[in-house]
Formats: C-alpha cells, structure tokens, sequence
C-alpha cells in the first residue's frame, strides 16, 4: 500500500483537533494544558457550536490560550477572567462563555470575582487547571501548593503555620447555591483524559440548558515547576496531589455528593 | 421623548445613559456617586430598553466586566469616586491596552487614601497623565453643570467607538450632587446583535460565525509588535487633539487676565470673573472642556494677550503645571485652590488672582514654581 492510501480521510483514525490552531503549543513537552485545550476544544467542535462560544483567557501560562484555540476569545486581566465572563454571558445569553484559568489566576488574585461570579450562577464555563504552582513566572508557591512542597518561594517546602494550608477552592464553590455542577479530572493518562472531556461535554450541556454554572478543574503536572521528568511528575502528581485534591464529582445537578 | 427636568447630576447621567443606548452598566457603591446605580436600579432599564445593571463585587470586578462587554462591541461603562477609580487603572490601563471603548466616570471626591467624601479635583494627574501603567492616556470630559452630566455620556461614548478606546467623564462630587434642571434628550435604541457585528464585528468577540476568529488582548511578547501597538496608540491621540479639542472662552476677547479652571471651579470662577468686572478688573475665563486633549494652543495663544494667568482647581495644584507648559512660561502662572473637601468661594478666587497675579506680577518669571494652597 502506498503512503498516500494509508492517508486518506477514510482511514485516519484520529486527527489533530480541528479546532487548534496550528500555532506550535507554548507549553512545556509534558504538561497537561495541551490535553486540556484539545479536550474543550474536541467538545466545542463535537458540539458544533464553534461559531456561538466566546472563551476568557487568563494570566499565566495560559494567557495565550487564544493563540492555540481557533474560537473568539478575550484575554482578561489577571483573575478577572469570570467577571469578564460575567458581561459577556450577560449582554450575549444565547453565547456559550467559559474561561480557563490556573489556579494563581483563579485561586488567588481572582479569588473575589471567582466566588462571586459562582454565587451568581452566571450560566458560564470555568475551566480550572490546578497545577499547585505558578508555572510562567517561573515555579513559586501557588494557593494549592501542597503542604511540604518546595517551590522557589517555599524553598524550603510549604510551612502551613506562616503560609496557610493549600486552599480547595473547588470544594468552597460547591457549596454556592449558583454553582450547578462541579467536578475534578486529571488528563494525565487517556483513560482520565476521556473522563475528563465527558465532563467538559457535560459542563457546555449545562450552559445549552441554561443550568448556570459549572465548574470543572483539572488537576495537572507541572514537570518544569516541579523540576521533575514528566513522567515522574505524573507519579508524583498521583501520590501526592490526588490524596489531598481526590478525583470525581462533587457537585451534580446542584446536589453536593457525599 | 425629550423632556426638562430638574436632577442631581449623578441621576442626570444615568438617565442619560438609558437614553443613549447604553447596553450595560457594572458598578460598585462609593459616595459620592452611589445614585448612579441607586437611579438605574429603580428604573428598570432591563425593561426600559434591555440594559444590562449589575452591581458587582468590587470596582476591580464591575471595570472588568465592562472590559468583557466592550471585548463584545457594546457600550457599557462604570462610575466611581476616587479611590474606587484607583481601583480600576488596572482595568483601564487594559482596555486601553486592547483597544477597547468604553466610559469610565469619576465622581471626585478629596484625597489621598479615603480622604474624604466631599467633592475635590485632586485626580487630575490620574486622569491625563495616564494613571493606570503603561504608555497611554485617556480621552477626557470635565462636566461643569447637571446639563453637560447628562450631555457627555452620548459623546463620550461617540469618543470611544470613534477612536476605539476608553473615555473619562471626570466630574465631581460638586456637579455630581448638585441639582439643576437638565434637558434630557430623546432616548435612542440601543443597537440590535446584528448592527453591531455589522459596525464592530472586524474586532469584537461575537462567536465567529461567518469569519475568521477575532481576539481581544492588549499582550504582544514580541517588543517589536508591542512597540507598533504603542505606536498606534499615540496615533490616535495626536488625531484626538487635532479633531476633539474641546474648551470654552467666556469674556476673554478684552482680558488683561486670565482665569483657567473646569468642571465645578469653572463654575465658581465664572462668579469670580463677574465679581473681577464689577470691579473695573478685565478678567476672561477659559474653561478647558476636555483636560486630555488639552487647549494648548488657545492658551499659548492668550499668553500674548494677557499679563499673567491664575488655574483654579480644587486641588493641590495639579492642572496648574499643564497651563504652565502652555504658555512656555511666557507669563506668570499660580495656582489657587481649596482641598479636603472645601469648595473656594468667587471672593476667594478674585482674592487670589489680585494677591498672586495682578499685584505681583512682576516679580514672576523668576520665581520658584511652588504653588502655594491659599
């Protein structure tokens, strides 16, 4: 057989996203953020509705989401990402919104508009990438930096007496009455991968339906931050974040689990 | 319909929004600008005309939302008081950053810190020299009567959308709580999804239906690419300084001296040049309509004609050095103004200007250029 039969449409079994762009990833070879695009952008597109989603790209290493999705976006200031969100939910209701943030940008300086855009119930998106670090400035202490863990403004590991304990932020928003559905996911393997896009699916459903907000974190490595191998930083990530941060839902239908 | 009424000014500009077609209006309560969002709350604009109110959760949050509503070409804006205004430069400094338009009202009130909550022009710096960070500057409207509250928020938002950036209604807790009678113009229906993505839809975030995607950033890593960004940005304020300059001469033709001052000290000096007249003093009044762009060139050009120049301001002194750089120290310029909250009476201006202008002129150019508060 030749190359170019083996090509053709009919027998591709998979192909690049169609809606990433063909920017190169600015990410580290490794991280979980390139998943995490593939997979809300796989779910835009699977959903056809490309052409009605505006996306809210923060400050972080994902400030640039909007060079690799093929979709509108805003890239708001840092944090500001849900009340961003917030206005363009509210002036385009028929519009599928959602931001995508990390957990410096959600967790800590946006900490306000976060909770208040949730307690609202503004019929949005958030994508939260938790990776227990800042990765673009360079791996220093996050607001879910685990306890002990060295960063290169813990050097010498989370004190939890001087620098609090890592905040679970999903687990406080699943609290709000405005909050419909939360959830968290890990990409790391394909099997958390595809739980994690039907969540994601589940999420934009809920925006179709008019449900209010869902709330989807995910919880990455970050193998430069960390300065570990990815895949030693996928292990780590399973021994030590998801302990502390557990996989699955906590919120469904506006009902919290047990 | 159009109708007289009399209002507060801070009540004139809301209902001046409602009737310009504004789509949204995000703010947080700080005397002494509160009836803004008290006035569009009770009016149900949402049924009026489908305008969007939402009181959000800071300053910080209510600029970033209206940074999401202008990321989508509608008209949205804010109102605060100084400090909250401090708040937003962030917010600003983005939105000028990505070229987005939108009106952004301050409701002075004294500082610094809290201050106080009575009326003062001491953010006078933070509103034409920039204030939030980065090389920008906003296009700005100094209100001097409940008419003109209602009257700039049309034309402020006709300076944004021309020039794609954000305007400053800087008005004070003077204008903003006084009541006037006002003529509020015929209300005009805000523009339909369709006639803002046929007006705005080359850059606006509406979904990408039938084009290519559209991003809304005010980040370029590449410093070239950054550097043309600023350079674009200084583009449009040569062009606003030479098609939107605006300012007001009252009873310069014959002066021998010359008050400056804007919004409520413009006001009061205009007693003062009447009280000055009475007297046998030939004293004409500019009042700078826009402080960014400023009427360089009109005071460049009065400093031939008259002996010597008081900017009234309540403040410190901060517009004082902007009528300074205008007349290239060809006549002596001095500040006169009240702080904390005091509103300088017309005596006390014509006092000032026979103390520091006509009776010791001479002395002028070769002092040193503090200014003194009394």
């Amino acid at each position: 057989m030749e190359v170019l039969d083996i090509i053709k449409q009919e027998n591709q079994v998979f192909c690049k996203t169609k809606l990433m762009t063909d920017t190169p990833l600015s990410y580290c070879p490794g991280c979980g953020h390139g998943t995490a695009h593939n997979l809300v952008m796989e779910v835009i597109d699977e959903m056809g509705i490309s052409e009605d989603v505006i996306g809210v790209a923060p400050v972080g290493c994902s400030v640039l989401a909007y060079e690799f999705m093929d979709i509108d976006m805003s890239q708001a200031a840092h944090g500001r990402a849900p009340a961003v969100a917030t206005a363009i939910s509210r002036l385009w209701p028929e519009k599928y919104v959602f931001t995508y943030q990390g957990d410096g940008d959600l967790a800590a300086i946006g900490t306000a508009e976060t909770i208040h855009a949730c307690n609202r119930g503004e019929n949005i998106v958030i994508i939260f990438v938790n990776n227990g670090i800042y990765g673009m400035t360079g791996g220093q202490m996050a607001p879910t930096t685990l306890a002990g863990m060295k960063s290169s403004t813990s050097p010498y590991g989370r004190d939890i007496e001087t620098m609090g304990s890592p905040l679970k932020i999903t687990e406080l928003i699943a609290n709000l009455p405005g909050v419909y559905y939360v959830t968290r996911h890990s990409v790391h393997t394909h099997k958390h991968a595809r739980k994690a896009k039907i969540a994601i699916r589940k999420a934009f459903e809920n925006t179709r339906l008019n449900k209010g907000l869902s709330f989807i974190e995910i919880l990455s490595n970050c193998n430069s931050g960390w300065k570990m191998t990815p895949n030693e930083s996928n292990i780590w990530m399973e021994e030590n974040m998801f302990p502390y941060f557990p996989l699955g839902d906590i919120k469904v239908e506006g009902k919290l689990k047990q | 319909m159009s109708e007289l009424k009399l209002m507060k000014g801070n009540e004139a500009l809301a209902e001046a929004a409602i009737r310009a077609g504004v789509d949204a209006y995000f703010g947080y309560p700080i005397t002494p600008q509160t009836e803004i969002i008290e006035y569009l709350m009770m009016e149900r604009p949402e049924k009026r005309t489908g305008m969007v109110v939402l009181q959000a959760e800071s300053e910080i949050a209510a600029i970033n939302m209206v940074y999401g509503a202008a990321s989508t070409g509608k008209k949205a804006m804010t109102s605060s008081s100084s400090p909250g205004i401090s708040l937003k430069l962030e917010g600003i400094s983005y939105m000028a950053g990505a070229e987005l338009p939108a009106v952004i009202v301050n409701v002075v009130r004294a500082g610094p810190g809290l201050g106080t909550i009575q009326p003062s022009q001491s953010d006078y710096f933070q509103s034409v020299k920039g204030g939030g960070h980065g090389d920008y500057k906003l296009y700005v409207l100094a209100p001097a009567s409940v008419q003109e509250m209602s009257d700039f928020v049309e034309d402020a938002f006709d300076i944004a959308f021309k020039y794609l950036a954000p305007v400053l209604i800087l008005s004070d807790g003077l204008i903003g709580q006084m009541m006037e009678k006002v003529f509020l113009k015929e209300p005009k229906p805000r523009w339909t999804n369709e006639e803002l993505i046929e007006k705005h839809g080359s850059w606006a975030v509406t979904g990408k239906k039938g084009r290519e995607r559209n991003v809304v950033t005010s980040l370029d890593l590449k410093s070239e690419k950054m550097e043309a960004r600023v350079h674009r940005l200084q583009r449009k304020y040569e062009q606003m300084e030479k098609e939107d300059l605006r300012f007001e001469k009252i009873n310069c033709d014959d002066a021998e001296y010359l008050i400056v001052a804007y919004g409520s000290s413009a006001r009061i000096s205009q007693k003062a040049v009447e009280l000055a007249r009475a007297k046998g003093i030939k004293v004409g009044l500019l009042r700078p309509i826009t402080l960014f762009p400023y009427p360089k060139q009109a005071l460049f050009e009065l400093a031939d004609q008259v002996k010597g120049i008081l900017s009234v301001e309540l403040s410190a002194g901060q517009m004082v050095e902007d009528v300074r750089l205008a007349v290239e120290h060809k006549i002596p310029v001095e500040h006169f103004g009240r702080t904390g909250g005091i509103i300088h009476t017309p005596e006390e201006i014509l006092e000032a200007l026979e103390q520091k202008i006509i009776n010791n002129g001479s002395i002028r150019h070769h002092k040193t250029r503090e200014s003194s508060i009394l």
